[in-house]
């Protein structure tokens, strides 16, 4: 594959974590590393159990194809591979891909002396998957309660847990979540718009830069974060709704069995209501 | 701003966790999986809610009976429903049902003292009417009560009206105040779990006859009239069972597709019961006694009180943990245990027959359709036509 003519010189080895300069090369654009190798193990292995769990499933319907995890009488033992032990190894090979993943944008990111703030973002997201699959279930005393692998399957267990708090957008962080995926969308639509409308100007004139950026939003709203701040502001703002996504699961089952809303009761209930002499 | 966005952060932070400790609950907790593995069908709870329920949901212990004696229409005057019970299960009965309805005033509650015959107190007319309905519930309700069965107690609990019962037309009271809105609507409501739903979903469902399917039958939504807002009642009626029974509903649906007898579980179908049920008591047995009742009884609306499922359940999926009360009361388990049909039956006194008019509105829906109601798999095609049903009113 080719190669721009200034992407060599950031080439560089050194920076691995682990294997030292064993695994240090590029195949192509990759660069592979120790977790390179170990992410292309569990990605494949997980893959082909799956595939596995397909072949002995009741159909190849790519929709339909569905790895359960084990029934809850289970707890939190091992099961047979066809009762939901596939699952479980699954799972170790999804977290086991997911954090080689993260660990080859640690060495990417030294290799280049930057900061780790992709991998620890990926965290995140590592963090909210590990929730649902491993920490909730560890809360709950069975890998039984976590969702399958199953693209209509999944949905299924969204719809049913959902609805096993009765009305789940009455969860506190749920809310927090919604709201923030939304703020997100907001930010972003609103610093990429401005982006290309610095950058594409009326005919015959010249490409605006920060400083028009920055002025259109303390004209409109007497403030501008700035060009750096809008991407740390759009980095908390995405790292929070997936923080209160996972939060507003792990709350729900582990720490309120009851419907959301009569979680509300402490609310409705303070003595704030009757201050208008109702 | 350096400082201050931090310690915003810790004191937000502080809040939360506050908020958090004080409302929650917490680990361990007890999960019972309702459907296939992995599809997220599952009941829960903690330990204390369970220890609760046990607590608040356990029969009295019964009073043993006997059969000895002649029946009890020859030794008292006046009896018209259970004259044919031997005088000894009668006395058995009738000393239980001063446990269950009331355990202070004792037989006086209904009995004039010195003229136990007399009709004179209105409780006592009710008292045997209401006898009349357990033996009807107990005797043409078997889809829904099965062998359990129900007693005054089931309902009753030691109180001389049942705790939760309801009425039509009572404003919503758990907040108000600064919440108050003009038109009643985002109140509060008690009977959705606390949420921003209707306050009385009761009166156009267990009362009147609109129909709770809003689900289309096509993944479009063609030929299907319904509207959200009326989803919204269905939605509260539901959480009612939901509250009333402490499930969750999951217990009885598969939420990817509610409408879907073939999906549900075998619990929906005898809620299904349940709601016909419900619906035949309060129209045939409350309504009519509204009359009778003094008015303190009466709701703010002079309406009589009404049965929903908390009026049983009252927060377990089987009323009093289905200990198997009835069979203790063989004489309560309807009129085929006595040896004449019940004189005071509505047929016999001329009014209609609910159980004819319950089960011919039944013969046209999906549970009736199929002829055990212990498998979860009326056909849809059945179902009653949704696009029939109207609007609740209000």
């Amino acid at each position: 594959m080719a190669m721009l003519s200034f992407e060599q010189k950031y080439r560089v080895r050194g920076g691995t974590l682990i294997g030292g300069d064993l695994f240090d090369f590029w195949v192509g654009p990759f660069y592979v590393g120790f977790f390179g190798v170990t992410t292309a193990f569990f990605s494949i292995l997980g893959t082909l159990l799956i595939v596995w769990g397909a072949a002995i499933g009741p159909t190849w319907n790519i929709w339909r194809i569905n790895i359960a995890p084990p029934a809850l009488h289970y707890g939190l033992g091992l099961a047979p591979l066809a009762h939901g032990g596939l699952w479980q190894i699954i799972t170790i090979c999804a977290i086991g891909a997911f954090c080689s993943w993260a660990l080859r944008e640690v060495e990417i990111s030294r290799k280049l002396g930057i900061g780790l703030h992709v991998p620890a973002a990926f965290g995140v997201a590592i963090f909210a998957y590990v929730s649902l699959e491993v920490i909730r279930p560890l809360l709950m005393g069975a890998w039984g309660v976590a969702f399958p692998y199953g693209i209509m399957s999944h949905l299924d267990w969204v719809s049913n847990t959902g609805y096993a708090y009765v009305n789940f957008e009455y969860n506190p962080m749920h809310m927090v979540a919604v709201t923030l995926f939304f703020t997100t969308t907001l930010a972003l639509s609103l610093h990429g718009s401005l982006v290309l409308a610095a950058i594409n100007p009326a005919k015959g004139e010249v490409v605006k830069f920060a400083e028009h950026e920055d002025t259109f939003f303390r004209d409109i709203i007497g403030y501008s974060i700035g060009t750096l701040g809008i991407h740390r502001l759009g980095l908390f703002l995405a790292l929070g709704a997936v923080f209160a996504s996972a939060a507003c699961i792990l709350i729900s089952g582990p720490f309120w069995t009851q419907g959301w809303p009569s979680w509300w009761g402490w609310w409705l209930h303070l003595p704030i209501w009757s201050a208008a002499g109702h | 701003m350096r400082v201050s966005i931090p310690l915003l952060g810790m004191v937000g932070a502080l809040a939360l966790g506050v908020v958090a400790v004080l409302t929650l609950s917490h680990p361990p907790t007890i999960s019972i999986q309702r459907g296939y593995r992995g599809t997220g069908m599952q009941l829960e709870y903690t330990p204390h809610q369970i220890a609760t329920a046990f607590k608040t949901n356990q029969a009295p212990t019964a009073i043993p009976q006997t059969n000895a004696g002649p029946a009890a229409g020859t030794i008292y005057q006046n009896v018209q429903v259970l004259k044919n019970v031997p005088v000894s299960a009668f006395a058995g009965i009738m000393v239980s049902m001063t446990q269950w309805v009331a355990p202070k005033q004792g037989c006086g509650y209904c009995h004039v003292a010195g003229n136990f015959a007399s009709d004179a107190k209105y409780t006592k007319r009710v008292a045997r009417r209401m006898i009349q309905m357990t033996l009807y519930i107990n005797s043409h309700w078997k889809q829904h009560v099965k062998n359990v069965g129900v007693t005054c107690d089931t309902c009753h609990r030691g109180n001389n009206a049942p705790s939760q019962v309801w009425f039509t037309g009572v404003p919503s009271t758990a907040a108000g105040g600064l919440t108050q809105g003009f038109t009643g609507e985002a109140m509060p409501s008690a009977a959705a779990d606390g949420s921003a739903l209707t306050s009385d979903p009761f009166t156009p469902f267990l009362l009147g006859h609109d129909k709770i399917r809003v689900s289309g039958k096509t993944a479009l939504p063609n030929g299907n009239r319904m509207s959200v807002q009326q989803t919204e009642w269905t939605y509260a009626l539901m959480m009612s069972y939901s509250s009333a029974l402490g499930v969750n509903c999951d217990y009885c649906h598969n939420t990817r597709a509610f409408n879907k007898w073939s999906e549900s579980t075998p619990q929906r179908v005898i809620a299904y019961y349940g709601l016909h049920m419900v619906r035949a008591l309060n129209n045939d047995y409350m309504v009519p006694l509204t009359g009778t009742f003094a008015h303190n009884m009466l709701g703010p609306s002079g309406d009589v009180a009404k049965i929903n499922c908390a009026t049983c359940h009252q927060g377990a999926y089987k009323p009093l943990l289905g200990a198997k009360m009835a069979a203790q009361y063989p004489y309560l388990e309807g009129p085929g245990t006595l040896a004449d049909p019940d004189p005071k039956s509505p047929a016999a006194s001329g009014e209609a027959n609910p159980a004819m008019i319950t089960m011919t509105a039944v013969t046209t829906t999906p549970a009736a359709s199929s002829p055990s109601s212990t498998t979860a798999s009326p056909s849809t095609n059945t179902a009653p036509a949704s696009s029939a049903t109207t609007k609740p009113t209000q």
